[in-house]
Protein backbone atom coordinates (compact mmCIF):
# COMPACT_ATOMS: atom_id res chain seq x y z
CA UNK A 1 0.00 0.00 0.00
CA UNK A 2 2.55 2.46 1.06
CA UNK A 3 6.16 2.09 0.24
CA UNK A 4 9.09 4.73 1.50
CA UNK A 5 12.70 3.80 0.78
CA UNK A 6 15.50 5.86 1.93
CA UNK A 7 13.30 8.90 3.02
CA UNK A 8 15.24 12.35 3.93
CA UNK A 9 14.12 15.47 4.22
CA UNK A 10 16.24 18.74 4.94
CA UNK A 11 15.72 22.46 5.98
CA UNK A 12 19.18 23.91 4.67
CA UNK A 13 21.70 21.65 6.43
CA UNK A 14 19.75 20.35 9.34
CA UNK A 15 18.01 16.71 8.42
CA UNK A 16 14.72 16.63 9.85
CA UNK A 17 14.05 13.31 8.59
CA UNK A 18 16.96 10.71 8.07
CA UNK A 19 16.60 7.86 5.68
CA UNK A 20 13.19 6.61 6.90
CA UNK A 21 11.98 3.22 5.55
CA UNK A 22 9.14 1.38 6.23
CA UNK A 23 5.94 -0.19 4.42
CA UNK A 24 2.23 -0.27 5.24
CA UNK A 25 0.06 -2.98 4.19
CA UNK A 26 -3.80 -2.07 3.11
CA UNK A 27 -6.41 -1.05 5.56
CA UNK A 28 -3.83 -0.68 8.53
CA UNK A 29 -3.88 1.32 11.27
CA UNK A 30 -0.71 2.34 11.74
CA UNK A 31 0.92 5.07 14.66
CA UNK A 32 3.50 7.60 14.37
CA UNK A 33 5.37 8.39 17.78
CA UNK A 34 8.34 10.25 18.89
CA UNK A 35 8.65 13.05 21.08
CA UNK A 36 7.95 17.04 19.22
CA UNK A 37 10.95 17.45 16.40
CA UNK A 38 11.37 13.95 15.82
CA UNK A 39 10.89 14.24 12.55
CA UNK A 40 6.92 12.86 12.56
CA UNK A 41 4.99 15.98 10.68
CA UNK A 42 7.85 16.45 7.85
CA UNK A 43 7.41 13.14 7.38
CA UNK A 44 3.75 13.17 7.21
CA UNK A 45 3.93 16.34 4.96
CA UNK A 46 6.69 14.65 2.33
CA UNK A 47 3.67 11.50 2.52
CA UNK A 48 0.58 14.74 1.56
CA UNK A 49 2.54 16.17 -1.13
CA UNK A 50 2.61 19.17 1.10
CA UNK A 51 6.66 19.41 0.72
CA UNK A 52 9.26 17.35 -1.46
CA UNK A 53 11.65 14.65 -0.05
CA UNK A 54 15.17 15.55 -0.45
CA UNK A 55 15.71 12.03 -0.93
CA UNK A 56 14.39 8.16 -1.17
CA UNK A 57 11.41 7.17 -2.82
CA UNK A 58 7.75 7.01 -2.05
CA UNK A 59 4.75 5.06 -3.43
CA UNK A 60 1.71 4.98 -2.65
CA UNK A 61 -0.78 2.40 -4.68
CA UNK A 62 1.70 1.75 -6.59
CA UNK A 63 2.06 5.15 -7.71
CA UNK A 64 5.13 6.88 -7.82
CA UNK A 65 5.39 10.11 -6.05
CA UNK A 66 8.43 11.33 -7.94
CA UNK A 67 7.27 10.20 -11.43
CA UNK A 68 2.94 10.98 -10.58
CA UNK A 69 3.00 13.36 -7.76
CA UNK A 70 -0.77 14.84 -8.20
CA UNK A 71 -1.29 10.66 -8.76
CA UNK A 72 0.24 9.96 -5.38
CA UNK A 73 -2.08 13.12 -4.05
CA UNK A 74 -5.15 11.57 -5.19
CA UNK A 75 -4.98 8.87 -3.53
CA UNK A 76 -3.89 10.75 -0.07
CA UNK A 77 -6.21 12.55 2.50
CA UNK A 78 -4.59 14.36 4.86
CA UNK A 79 -5.46 16.33 8.17
CA UNK A 80 -2.89 18.19 9.86
CA UNK A 81 -2.75 19.61 13.38
CA UNK A 82 -5.12 22.59 13.08
CA UNK A 83 -7.75 21.88 10.16
CA UNK A 84 -7.72 23.88 7.20
CA UNK A 85 -11.23 24.59 6.92
CA UNK A 86 -13.15 28.00 4.85
CA UNK A 87 -14.90 29.07 7.98
CA UNK A 88 -17.18 31.05 6.07
CA UNK A 89 -18.37 27.93 4.05
CA UNK A 90 -21.05 25.55 5.80
CA UNK A 91 -20.11 22.08 6.63
CA UNK A 92 -21.74 20.56 3.23
CA UNK A 93 -20.53 23.24 1.64
CA UNK A 94 -17.16 23.13 2.20
CA UNK A 95 -16.82 18.90 2.14
CA UNK A 96 -18.29 19.72 -1.91
CA UNK A 97 -15.95 22.10 -2.61
CA UNK A 98 -12.99 19.85 -1.24
CA UNK A 99 -14.61 16.76 -3.46
CA UNK A 100 -14.58 18.95 -6.42
CA UNK A 101 -11.00 19.66 -5.57
CA UNK A 102 -9.87 16.21 -5.37
CA UNK A 103 -11.41 15.65 -8.91
CA UNK A 104 -14.98 13.86 -7.51
CA UNK A 105 -18.31 15.01 -10.36
CA UNK A 106 -21.03 16.37 -8.65
CA UNK A 107 -23.21 13.46 -8.72
CA UNK A 108 -20.38 10.99 -7.35
CA UNK A 109 -20.11 13.87 -4.30
CA UNK A 110 -23.87 14.19 -3.90
CA UNK A 111 -24.08 10.00 -3.25
CA UNK A 112 -20.62 10.32 -1.01
CA UNK A 113 -21.49 13.11 1.04
CA UNK A 114 -24.39 11.37 3.41
CA UNK A 115 -21.94 8.74 4.08
CA UNK A 116 -19.02 10.78 5.22
CA UNK A 117 -21.48 12.95 7.12
CA UNK A 118 -22.94 10.03 8.92
CA UNK A 119 -19.34 8.70 9.79
CA UNK A 120 -18.10 11.63 11.18
CA UNK A 121 -21.16 12.17 13.04
CA UNK A 122 -21.74 15.59 11.62
CA UNK A 123 -25.10 15.13 9.95
CA UNK A 124 -26.48 17.30 12.37
CA UNK A 125 -24.21 20.35 11.64
CA UNK A 126 -24.48 19.72 7.88
CA UNK A 127 -25.93 23.32 6.93
CA UNK A 128 -23.99 24.83 9.98
CA UNK A 129 -21.56 27.66 8.91
CA UNK A 130 -17.98 26.04 10.17
CA UNK A 131 -16.68 29.55 11.98
CA UNK A 132 -19.80 28.70 14.59
CA UNK A 133 -18.10 25.11 15.14
CA UNK A 134 -16.42 23.66 18.45
CA UNK A 135 -12.70 22.55 17.81
CA UNK A 136 -13.65 19.09 18.32
CA UNK A 137 -16.57 19.83 15.41
CA UNK A 138 -14.12 21.08 13.30
CA UNK A 139 -11.77 18.45 13.43
CA UNK A 140 -14.17 16.11 12.68
CA UNK A 141 -15.05 18.10 9.89
CA UNK A 142 -11.34 17.92 8.69
CA UNK A 143 -11.44 14.32 8.55
CA UNK A 144 -14.58 14.22 6.63
CA UNK A 145 -12.54 16.44 4.24
CA UNK A 146 -9.73 13.77 4.56
CA UNK A 147 -12.40 11.52 3.03
CA UNK A 148 -14.54 12.66 1.00
CA UNK A 149 -12.75 11.31 -1.90
CA UNK A 150 -12.35 8.06 -0.67
CA UNK A 151 -8.76 8.16 -0.60
CA UNK A 152 -6.59 4.96 -0.33
CA UNK A 153 -4.61 6.27 2.80
CA UNK A 154 -5.84 8.94 5.22
CA UNK A 155 -2.92 10.85 7.04
CA UNK A 156 -4.03 12.58 10.75
CA UNK A 157 -1.30 14.53 12.44
CA UNK A 158 -1.98 14.94 16.24
CA UNK A 159 -5.88 14.18 15.48
CA UNK A 160 -6.55 14.69 19.14
CA UNK A 161 -5.06 17.49 20.28
CA UNK A 162 -6.84 20.53 21.97
CA UNK A 163 -9.99 17.90 22.48
CA UNK A 164 -11.69 17.73 25.63
CA UNK A 165 -12.10 13.97 26.75
CA UNK A 166 -15.31 13.07 25.40
CA UNK A 167 -14.19 14.49 22.06
CA UNK A 168 -11.35 12.53 22.02
CA UNK A 169 -13.41 9.14 22.78
CA UNK A 170 -15.34 10.23 20.17
CA UNK A 171 -12.65 10.75 17.62
CA UNK A 172 -10.71 7.46 18.32
CA UNK A 173 -14.11 5.63 17.53
CA UNK A 174 -13.95 7.85 13.94
CA UNK A 175 -10.61 6.83 13.27
CA UNK A 176 -11.33 2.97 14.08
CA UNK A 177 -14.33 3.36 11.77
CA UNK A 178 -11.71 4.83 9.00
CA UNK A 179 -9.93 0.99 9.06
CA UNK A 180 -13.25 -0.08 7.02
CA UNK A 181 -12.36 1.69 3.90
CA UNK A 182 -8.56 2.63 3.97
CA UNK A 183 -5.81 2.85 5.34
CA UNK A 184 -4.73 5.24 8.65
CA UNK A 185 -1.56 6.68 9.07
CA UNK A 186 -2.03 8.45 12.59
CA UNK A 187 1.14 10.56 14.28
CA UNK A 188 0.64 11.25 18.11
CA UNK A 189 3.02 12.40 20.83
CA UNK A 190 0.52 10.64 23.25
CA UNK A 191 1.43 7.67 23.80
CA UNK A 192 -2.02 5.80 25.43
CA UNK A 193 -3.51 7.06 22.07
CA UNK A 194 -1.60 5.24 19.96
CA UNK A 195 -1.51 2.48 21.91
CA UNK A 196 -5.20 2.17 21.67
CA UNK A 197 -6.13 3.06 18.11
CA UNK A 198 -3.29 1.70 16.23
CA UNK A 199 -2.65 -1.75 14.84
CA UNK A 200 1.75 -1.32 14.64
CA UNK A 201 3.87 1.25 15.69
CA UNK A 202 6.31 3.51 14.01
CA UNK A 203 8.80 5.17 16.35
CA UNK A 204 10.61 8.26 15.01
CA UNK A 205 13.68 9.82 17.08
CA UNK A 206 16.01 12.51 16.17
CA UNK A 207 14.40 11.70 12.54
CA UNK A 208 15.37 8.63 12.34
CA UNK A 209 13.19 5.41 12.37
CA UNK A 210 14.26 3.34 15.39
CA UNK A 211 11.51 0.65 15.94
CA UNK A 212 8.45 -0.39 14.02
CA UNK A 213 6.36 -3.51 15.05
CA UNK A 214 3.00 -4.25 17.30
CA UNK A 215 3.41 -3.10 21.01
CA UNK A 216 3.91 -6.76 21.73
CA UNK A 217 6.61 -7.24 19.12
CA UNK A 218 7.95 -4.37 20.35
CA UNK A 219 7.78 -4.76 24.45
CA UNK A 220 9.34 -8.58 23.73
CA UNK A 221 12.39 -6.87 21.45
CA UNK A 222 13.28 -4.35 24.51
CA UNK A 223 12.08 -7.46 26.67
CA UNK A 224 9.65 -5.33 28.81
CA UNK A 225 7.06 -6.78 30.80
CA UNK A 226 5.17 -3.63 31.29
CA UNK A 227 3.93 -2.50 35.18
CA UNK A 228 1.50 -4.01 37.12
CA UNK A 229 -0.52 -2.31 40.37
CA UNK A 230 -1.00 -4.26 43.26
CA UNK A 231 -2.90 -3.90 46.14
CA UNK A 232 -2.59 -6.03 49.38
CA UNK A 233 -2.97 -6.21 53.14
CA UNK A 234 0.05 -6.42 55.07
CA UNK A 235 3.68 -4.60 55.57
CA UNK A 236 5.41 -3.05 52.19
CA UNK A 237 8.54 -4.29 53.35
CA UNK A 238 7.43 -8.00 53.28
CA UNK A 239 6.18 -7.56 50.38
CA UNK A 240 9.12 -6.04 48.99
CA UNK A 241 10.58 -8.90 50.54
CA UNK A 242 8.75 -11.50 48.88
CA UNK A 243 9.06 -10.37 45.09
CA UNK A 244 12.09 -8.73 44.87
CA UNK A 245 14.27 -12.11 44.80
CA UNK A 246 12.25 -12.34 41.57
CA UNK A 247 13.89 -12.95 38.31
CA UNK A 248 11.96 -10.06 36.15
CA UNK A 249 11.36 -7.43 38.83
CA UNK A 250 12.64 -4.37 37.69
CA UNK A 251 11.47 -1.68 40.04
CA UNK A 252 9.04 -1.63 43.01
CA UNK A 253 7.06 1.27 43.50
CA UNK A 254 5.10 2.21 46.57
CA UNK A 255 1.73 3.87 45.57
CA UNK A 256 -0.16 4.49 49.08
CA UNK A 257 -1.80 2.91 51.17
CA UNK A 258 -5.77 2.98 53.08
CA UNK A 259 -7.24 1.35 55.74
CA UNK A 260 -4.34 -1.66 55.99
CA UNK A 261 -4.29 -2.08 52.31
CA UNK A 262 -1.09 -0.96 50.70
CA UNK A 263 -0.84 -0.51 46.68
CA UNK A 264 2.78 -0.83 45.12
CA UNK A 265 3.37 -0.61 41.20
CA UNK A 266 5.91 -3.55 40.03
CA UNK A 267 7.74 -3.02 37.22
CA UNK A 268 8.69 -5.74 35.40
CA UNK A 269 11.47 -6.66 32.70
CA UNK A 270 9.51 -9.87 31.16
CA UNK A 271 5.89 -11.25 32.26
CA UNK A 272 6.07 -12.67 35.85
CA UNK A 273 2.83 -11.87 37.13
CA UNK A 274 2.18 -15.37 38.02
CA UNK A 275 5.69 -15.75 39.81
CA UNK A 276 4.65 -12.23 41.78
CA UNK A 277 1.07 -13.49 42.39
CA UNK A 278 2.39 -16.47 43.79
CA UNK A 279 5.52 -15.62 45.94
CA UNK A 280 2.95 -12.75 47.83
CA UNK A 281 0.18 -15.91 48.73
CA UNK A 282 3.00 -17.94 50.12
CA UNK A 283 4.74 -14.95 52.23
CA UNK A 284 0.97 -14.74 53.86
CA UNK A 285 0.28 -11.66 52.37
CA UNK A 286 -3.80 -11.19 51.46
CA UNK A 287 -3.48 -10.26 47.37
CA UNK A 288 -6.79 -7.88 47.10
CA UNK A 289 -6.05 -6.92 43.37
CA UNK A 290 -3.70 -7.04 40.19
CA UNK A 291 -3.91 -5.23 37.27
CA UNK A 292 -2.23 -3.88 34.50
CA UNK A 293 -0.71 -0.05 34.79
CA UNK A 294 -1.22 0.44 30.79
CA UNK A 295 2.15 2.03 30.82
CA UNK A 296 4.01 -0.81 28.61
CA UNK A 297 4.17 1.68 25.44
CA UNK A 298 5.65 4.25 27.65
CA UNK A 299 8.11 1.94 28.69
CA UNK A 300 9.27 1.00 25.02
CA UNK A 301 9.55 4.63 24.03
CA UNK A 302 11.65 5.57 26.99
CA UNK A 303 13.84 2.46 26.57
CA UNK A 304 14.16 3.38 22.53
CA UNK A 305 14.85 7.28 23.38
CA UNK A 306 17.23 6.49 25.77
CA UNK A 307 18.54 3.94 23.38
CA UNK A 308 19.21 6.31 20.70
CA UNK A 309 20.59 9.12 23.28
CA UNK A 310 23.43 6.53 24.86
CA UNK A 311 24.27 5.43 20.68
CA UNK A 312 24.69 9.31 20.34
CA UNK A 313 26.65 10.10 23.15
CA UNK B 1 -10.13 23.30 -16.76
CA UNK B 2 -12.79 21.94 -13.82
CA UNK B 3 -10.76 22.61 -10.83
CA UNK B 4 -10.11 26.17 -12.27
CA UNK B 5 -13.44 26.84 -12.63
CA UNK B 6 -14.32 25.36 -8.68
CA UNK B 7 -11.66 28.03 -7.69
CA UNK B 8 -12.89 31.06 -9.32
CA UNK B 9 -16.39 30.00 -8.26
CA UNK B 10 -14.86 29.52 -4.93
CA UNK B 11 -12.85 33.12 -4.66
CA UNK B 12 -16.16 34.86 -6.00
CA UNK B 13 -17.81 33.83 -3.54
CA UNK B 14 -15.52 34.99 -0.91
CA UNK B 15 -15.43 38.25 -2.05
CA UNK B 16 -19.27 38.61 -1.48
CA UNK B 17 -19.59 36.29 1.49
CA UNK B 18 -16.90 38.52 3.59
CA UNK B 19 -16.80 42.27 3.96
CA UNK B 20 -13.69 42.55 2.23
CA UNK B 21 -15.04 42.56 -0.96
CA UNK B 22 -17.84 44.72 -0.79
CA UNK B 23 -15.66 46.80 1.29
CA UNK B 24 -13.94 47.25 -2.02
CA UNK B 25 -17.03 47.32 -4.17
CA UNK B 26 -18.22 50.09 -2.43
CA UNK B 27 -14.87 52.32 -1.86
CA UNK B 28 -14.24 52.12 -6.33
CA UNK B 29 -17.69 52.83 -7.17
CA UNK B 30 -17.74 56.21 -4.42
CA UNK B 31 -14.01 57.23 -5.53
CA UNK B 32 -15.11 56.98 -9.20
CA UNK B 33 -18.36 58.28 -8.77
CA UNK B 34 -17.33 61.48 -6.78
CA UNK B 35 -14.18 61.84 -9.28
CA UNK B 36 -16.50 61.43 -12.40
CA UNK B 37 -18.83 64.20 -10.83
CA UNK B 38 -16.09 66.45 -10.09
CA UNK B 39 -13.14 66.44 -12.49
CA UNK B 40 -14.86 64.64 -15.91
CA UNK B 41 -18.19 66.34 -15.71
CA UNK B 42 -17.04 69.64 -14.15
CA UNK B 43 -19.07 72.78 -14.78
CA UNK B 44 -18.26 74.26 -18.19
CA UNK B 45 -18.98 72.48 -21.29
CA UNK B 46 -16.62 70.40 -22.67
CA UNK B 47 -17.05 67.26 -25.98
CA UNK B 48 -18.64 64.59 -24.79
CA UNK B 49 -15.23 62.82 -25.91
CA UNK B 50 -12.76 64.28 -23.56
CA UNK B 51 -15.18 63.73 -20.71
CA UNK B 52 -15.36 60.16 -21.00
CA UNK B 53 -11.87 60.28 -21.40
CA UNK B 54 -11.17 61.64 -17.99
CA UNK B 55 -13.75 59.03 -16.87
CA UNK B 56 -11.18 56.18 -17.81
CA UNK B 57 -8.17 58.38 -16.66
CA UNK B 58 -9.39 58.13 -13.28
CA UNK B 59 -11.13 54.97 -13.60
CA UNK B 60 -7.35 53.65 -14.34
CA UNK B 61 -6.18 54.65 -10.80
CA UNK B 62 -9.21 53.14 -8.79
CA UNK B 63 -8.55 49.66 -10.49
CA UNK B 64 -5.00 49.58 -9.64
CA UNK B 65 -5.87 50.40 -5.80
CA UNK B 66 -8.30 47.32 -6.47
CA UNK B 67 -6.39 45.22 -8.08
CA UNK B 68 -3.87 45.25 -5.27
CA UNK B 69 -6.61 44.76 -2.68
CA UNK B 70 -8.29 42.01 -4.67
CA UNK B 71 -5.09 40.27 -4.32
CA UNK B 72 -3.59 40.92 -1.02
CA UNK B 73 -5.81 38.32 0.40
CA UNK B 74 -5.18 35.59 -2.45
CA UNK B 75 -2.66 33.21 -1.19
CA UNK B 76 -0.91 35.23 2.03
CA UNK B 77 -4.06 34.77 3.66
CA UNK B 78 -4.50 31.31 2.88
CA UNK B 79 -1.41 30.58 3.85
CA UNK B 80 -1.68 32.37 7.29
CA UNK B 81 -4.75 31.01 8.04
CA UNK B 82 -3.78 27.33 6.74
CA UNK B 83 -6.34 26.56 4.18
CA UNK B 84 -3.82 26.59 1.13
CA UNK B 85 -2.73 23.36 2.86
CA UNK B 86 -6.11 22.33 0.89
CA UNK B 87 -4.91 23.17 -2.47
CA UNK B 88 -1.11 22.20 -1.69
CA UNK B 89 -2.29 18.39 -0.60
CA UNK B 90 -5.13 18.14 -3.96
CA UNK B 91 -4.44 16.65 -7.25
CA UNK B 92 -3.70 19.73 -8.70
CA UNK B 93 -0.82 21.60 -10.24
CA UNK B 94 0.42 25.07 -9.10
CA UNK B 95 -0.23 26.58 -12.83
CA UNK B 96 -4.01 25.56 -11.93
CA UNK B 97 -3.95 27.58 -8.58
CA UNK B 98 -2.61 30.85 -9.53
CA UNK B 99 -4.67 30.64 -12.48
CA UNK B 100 -7.97 30.14 -10.12
CA UNK B 101 -7.22 32.80 -8.03
CA UNK B 102 -6.18 35.19 -11.06
CA UNK B 103 -9.30 34.31 -12.70
CA UNK B 104 -11.43 34.40 -9.27
CA UNK B 105 -10.05 38.26 -8.67
CA UNK B 106 -10.25 39.40 -11.98
CA UNK B 107 -14.01 38.31 -12.20
CA UNK B 108 -14.45 40.12 -9.38
CA UNK B 109 -12.75 43.54 -10.57
CA UNK B 110 -14.52 42.80 -14.45
CA UNK B 111 -17.96 43.15 -12.23
CA UNK B 112 -16.94 46.47 -10.38
CA UNK B 113 -15.77 47.69 -13.39
CA UNK B 114 -18.98 46.83 -15.41
CA UNK B 115 -21.06 48.63 -12.42
CA UNK B 116 -19.40 51.95 -13.50
CA UNK B 117 -21.20 51.76 -16.77
CA UNK B 118 -24.02 53.99 -15.56
CA UNK B 119 -21.09 56.66 -15.79
CA UNK B 120 -20.31 57.14 -19.04
CA UNK B 121 -23.91 56.40 -19.52
CA UNK B 122 -25.31 59.50 -18.27
CA UNK B 123 -22.62 61.29 -20.90
CA UNK B 124 -25.38 60.55 -23.22
CA UNK B 125 -27.63 62.83 -21.34
CA UNK B 126 -26.76 66.01 -22.59
CA UNK B 127 -24.16 64.16 -24.92
CA UNK B 128 -23.07 62.03 -28.00
CA UNK B 129 -20.61 59.48 -27.82
CA UNK B 130 -19.42 56.67 -29.87
CA UNK B 131 -20.10 53.38 -28.36
CA UNK B 132 -16.57 52.54 -30.02
CA UNK B 133 -14.63 54.55 -27.62
CA UNK B 134 -16.71 53.30 -24.72
CA UNK B 135 -15.75 49.72 -26.03
CA UNK B 136 -12.14 50.56 -26.73
CA UNK B 137 -11.72 52.18 -23.17
CA UNK B 138 -13.10 49.47 -21.30
CA UNK B 139 -10.97 46.77 -23.24
CA UNK B 140 -8.24 48.93 -22.04
CA UNK B 141 -9.26 49.58 -18.00
CA UNK B 142 -9.84 45.64 -17.78
CA UNK B 143 -6.67 45.11 -19.80
CA UNK B 144 -4.87 47.27 -16.77
CA UNK B 145 -6.70 45.64 -14.10
CA UNK B 146 -5.73 42.22 -15.08
CA UNK B 147 -2.00 43.18 -15.35
CA UNK B 148 -2.85 44.90 -11.81
CA UNK B 149 -4.11 41.18 -10.80
CA UNK B 150 -1.15 39.29 -11.96
CA UNK B 151 1.56 41.74 -10.22
CA UNK B 152 -0.62 41.34 -7.28
CA UNK B 153 -0.92 37.78 -7.33
CA UNK B 154 2.67 37.32 -7.13
CA UNK B 155 3.28 39.82 -4.34
CA UNK B 156 0.85 37.48 -2.84
CA UNK B 157 2.34 34.17 -3.41
CA UNK B 158 6.04 35.21 -2.08
CA UNK B 159 4.81 37.53 0.77
CA UNK B 160 4.19 35.83 4.52
CA UNK B 161 1.20 38.12 5.15
CA UNK B 162 -1.57 40.00 3.64
CA UNK B 163 -0.39 43.59 4.14
CA UNK B 164 3.28 42.94 3.02
CA UNK B 165 1.75 41.30 0.32
CA UNK B 166 0.38 44.46 -0.49
CA UNK B 167 3.23 46.95 -0.12
CA UNK B 168 4.96 44.42 -2.21
CA UNK B 169 2.61 44.50 -5.22
CA UNK B 170 1.82 48.63 -4.69
CA UNK B 171 5.53 48.85 -4.61
CA UNK B 172 6.29 46.77 -8.25
CA UNK B 173 3.34 48.79 -9.71
CA UNK B 174 5.07 52.09 -8.84
CA UNK B 175 8.09 50.77 -10.22
CA UNK B 176 6.12 50.07 -13.42
CA UNK B 177 4.04 53.53 -13.19
CA UNK B 178 7.01 55.57 -12.71
CA UNK B 179 8.80 53.82 -15.99
CA UNK B 180 7.76 56.71 -18.14
CA UNK B 181 9.44 59.25 -15.84
CA UNK B 182 12.76 57.29 -16.13
CA UNK B 183 12.65 57.12 -19.99
CA UNK B 184 12.67 61.16 -19.82
CA UNK B 185 15.12 61.39 -17.42
CA UNK B 186 17.66 58.79 -19.40
CA UNK B 187 19.24 58.49 -23.07
CA UNK B 188 18.59 56.38 -25.47
CA UNK B 189 18.69 53.47 -25.58
CA UNK B 190 17.27 52.83 -21.97
CA UNK B 191 14.78 55.76 -22.43
CA UNK B 192 13.18 53.20 -24.77
CA UNK B 193 13.31 50.40 -22.53
CA UNK B 194 11.87 52.92 -19.74
CA UNK B 195 9.22 54.14 -21.31
CA UNK B 196 8.09 50.85 -22.99
CA UNK B 197 8.24 49.42 -19.51
CA UNK B 198 5.75 52.07 -18.62
CA UNK B 199 2.33 50.42 -17.16
CA UNK B 200 0.09 54.04 -17.85
CA UNK B 201 1.70 56.23 -19.78
CA UNK B 202 2.25 54.91 -22.92
CA UNK B 203 0.13 51.90 -23.26
CA UNK B 204 -3.25 52.83 -21.96
CA UNK B 205 -3.47 56.99 -22.80
CA UNK B 206 -4.40 55.55 -26.67
CA UNK B 207 -7.29 53.22 -24.73
CA UNK B 208 -8.51 56.38 -22.71
CA UNK B 209 -8.98 58.15 -26.42
CA UNK B 210 -10.56 55.44 -28.03
CA UNK B 211 -7.91 54.01 -30.07
CA UNK B 212 -7.41 50.01 -29.61
CA UNK B 213 -4.05 49.88 -29.01
CA UNK B 214 -2.51 46.41 -29.78
CA UNK B 215 1.17 47.09 -28.51
CA UNK B 216 -0.43 47.61 -25.45
CA UNK B 217 -2.70 44.57 -25.30
CA UNK B 218 0.73 42.75 -25.97
CA UNK B 219 2.28 44.08 -23.44
CA UNK B 220 -0.19 43.66 -20.61
CA UNK B 221 -0.90 40.61 -21.81
CA UNK B 222 3.09 39.83 -21.52
CA UNK B 223 2.95 41.37 -17.66
CA UNK B 224 0.02 38.97 -17.28
CA UNK B 225 2.01 36.12 -18.44
CA UNK B 226 4.98 37.09 -17.12
CA UNK B 227 3.83 37.68 -13.00
CA UNK B 228 1.75 34.79 -13.63
CA UNK B 229 4.75 32.21 -14.41
CA UNK B 230 6.76 33.75 -11.30
CA UNK B 231 3.60 33.40 -8.94
CA UNK B 232 3.60 29.43 -10.22
CA UNK B 233 7.75 29.27 -9.89
CA UNK B 234 7.46 31.11 -6.52
CA UNK B 235 4.50 28.05 -5.49
CA UNK B 236 6.69 25.16 -6.83
CA UNK B 237 9.68 25.83 -4.98
CA UNK B 238 8.37 26.21 -1.45
CA UNK B 239 7.28 22.78 -2.24
CA UNK B 240 11.38 22.48 -2.08
CA UNK B 241 12.05 24.36 1.15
Amino acid sequence: MIEVQSLSRYYGSRCAVDRVSFSISSREVVGFLGLNGAGKTTTLKVLAGLILPSGGDVAVDGVDMASSPTGVRARIGFLPEDPPLYTEMTVADSLRFVGGLRGMTDAAIADRLPGVLARTNLDDVADRVIGELSHGYRKRVGIASAIIHAPKLVILDEPISGLDPVQIVEMREVIKGLKDECTVLVSSHILSEISQTCDRILVLNNGRLVAQGTETELAGRFHIGGSIDLSLRGEEDAARAAIEGIEGVKKIIPLGHTDGVISIRVSMASDVREAIAAALVGAGLGLRGISDAHDELEGIFLELTDHEAGGES
Amino acid sequence: MKTISLLVRRELRSYFDTAWGWVILALVLILDGLLFNAFALGTRERYSANVLSDFFYFSSGTTMIAGILLTMRLIAEERQTGTFTLLQTAPISAHEIVLGKFLGAFTFLAIITALTAYMPALIFVHGRLSLGQILVGYTGLLSLGAATIAIGTFASAIARNQLLAAVLGAGMLVVLLLGWMLGQMTEPPLNGVFSYIAIFDRHFQPFMKGRLNIEGLVYYGSICFGFLLLATRSLQLRRLT
